[in-house]
């Protein structure tokens, strides 16, 4: 069974339809592309995933459980909207570190705070916290950040920050990581180091949504790609062979710019 | 100069200014006890997007209706109060505030230096809370959306993303234009005399009518200065020390 199933997401901005009857699933241990030009609608798509957007119709499934539908108000109640972004994990385009905290305290902050609330009265309580600095720890060294981890962020580059930032969404163990145009941001010269520690969470089949514009990226490390046009999915299908062989005319035309570059 | 200092006139000179400055400190904590508050209510109130008719607002009214039907009342109320009291000045505000009410029978200040004292005071942190509120609003507003998205999304509750994630950055914020309201406060201070209120400046003039006439000004005047600076000297030191604290994070 798919881990997620998108079905007819709608969202309009007042008038402007940013989405329509968008349609996806993906496999546990998949990483999904979705490529297209800007204002496309791959970012308010992302960001209806994590809801930070309310969709104006259609459901999100996570592992055969209707996380939410915009026909039964029972399913966007604030409270569970809270545990329900935990299915998620989102890396933001321009990071989003937060500034008065180290590398190691951005990774652990959510995951101690959320241990707070669930063991108050727990007497391990010390353990806990000591393990997840401990785990906060061993993600940044997967990152190669074994040694930036007492730094703050503006003492990082924008590819340390990034991965600062993707061992931060990793900490709380989502079902699905969701980038944002991971490297959009950053100096050509950084964003291949970004893109290895993706390639690194992809080979170890970690669930993940990747919202890029690096196409010879999305067609190696991808096994499905979406390329969405206008609010709408243009085309769907293994990433190799919608990159390589695109099926549809406006697929070809917007492809056709990354090769003669 | 020695003899100068130990002289029965200049102890008699900074005695008097001594009592006056204790008003004027006085005043000074009290204006920043009551308006750093009441300028965090006055913003959240500017920045509160209650709109009671925005549900009947559609896409196609004309422009003049969806005004009429977006109109955030708590928000305009607080605007109001800001442009007002931004828009004249600090001593008409005093002296309103301490005769109005009496020519206009509404109520009385107690009588003497107390009740002028408590006019002042009122009038104090009613204008500073609106300084300080717009300053505020600017720190709050100042922090990129993207800090309270990152909180969501690593599932944070509002009032976690507030107090662990915005406050600091705020505060970090508002620190420098803070400093500079804060010193103007330390001379502001001295409008009370406008309605005789016996802070440091009253006491100083108060030398005028002394038997050495206008030439006997020059030294409570001065001294007045001196006391003003040293305060206004504290403070700048104190505030830049937290400035400086904050400077591990960009």
């Amino acid at each position: 069974m798919a881990i997620l199933e998108v079905r007819a997401l709608e969202k309009h901005f007042g008038p402007t339809r940013v989405l329509e009857d968008i349609s996806f699933s993906l496999e546990e241990g998949q990483a999904l592309a979705i490529i297209g030009s800007s204002g496309s609608g791959k970012t308010t798509l992302l960001r209806c995933l994590n809801f930070l957007e309310t969709p104006n119709h259609g459901s999100i499934s996570v592992r055969g459980q209707v996380l939410f539908d915009a026909a039964d108000p029972a399913t966007q109640r604030e409270s569970e909207v809270r545990r329900k972004r935990l299915h998620f994990g989102l890396v933001f385009q321009n990071f989003n570190l937060f500034p008065q905290y180290t590398a190691l305290e951005n990774v652990t902050l959510a995951r101690k705070l959320l241990a707070k609330e669930r063991d108050e009265a727990n007497s391990g309580k010390k353990d806990l916290l000591a393990a997840i600095d401990q785990e906060g720890k061993e993600l940044l060294e997967r990152m190669g950040l074994a040694d930036r981890a007492g730094h703050y962020p503006h003492q990082l580059s924008g590819g340390q920050q990034q991965r600062v930032a993707i061992a931060r969404a990793l900490a709380l163990h989502p079902d699905i990581l969701c980038f944002d145009e991971p490297t959009s941001a950053l100096d050509p010269e950084l964003t291949g180091e970004v893109l290895k520690v993706i390639r690194g969470l992809a080979d170890q089949h970690t669930t993940m949504i990747i919202v890029t514009h690096e196409m010879a990226f999305a067609r190696d490390v991808a096994d499905q790609a979406i390329f969405m046009d206008g609010g709408v999915i243009v085309e769907q299908g293994p990433a190799k062979e919608l990159i390589n062989a695109p099926k549809m005319e406006r697929t070809r035309q917007f492809l056709s710019r990354y090769t003669e570059n | 100069m020695f003899a100068f200092f130990s002289s029965p006139t200049t102890q008699t000179v900074l005695s008097a200014l001594n009592e006056g400055f204790v008003r004027t400190l006085e005043l000074f904590f009290i204006t920043l006890v009551g308006a750093v508050p009441l300028g965090l209510l006055i913003a959240l109130g500017s920045m509160n997007r209650w709109a009671p008719l925005h549900r009947f607002a559609r896409p196609k009214q004309s422009k003049a209706l969806r005004a009429v039907l977006n109109f955030r009342p708590v928000s305009a109320i607080c605007r109001l109060l800001v442009w007002i009291i931004r828009g004249t000045p600090l001593v008409l505000q005093i002296i309103t505030l301490f005769y109005v009410p009496g020519l206009e029978h509404l109520f009385n200040w107690p009588s003497g230096e107390s009740g002028r004292m408590m006019a002042v005071c009122i009038a104090f942190i009613i204008n500073y809370a609106c300084y300080f509120s717009e300053i505020y609003r600017g720190g709050i507003q100042g922090v990129p959306v993207g800090q309270q998205e990152a909180g969501l999304v690593l599932g944070m509750t509002r009032s976690q993303i507030f107090f662990k994630v915005t406050l600091l950055q705020m505060i970090k914020r508002i620190v420098p234009p803070m400093s500079n309201e804060v010193i103007t406060l330390v001379k502001d201070t001295s409008l009370a005399r406008v309605i005789a209120l016996q802070e440091i400046i009253w006491m100083g003039e108060s030398f005028m009518k002394g038997n050495r006439g206008i030439s006997g000004l020059v030294w409570p005047l001065f001294f007045t200065a001196v006391y003003y600076l040293v305060f206004s000297g504290v403070v700048t030191l104190l505030l830049g020390r937290l400035e400086k604290k904050l400077e591990f994070f960009r």
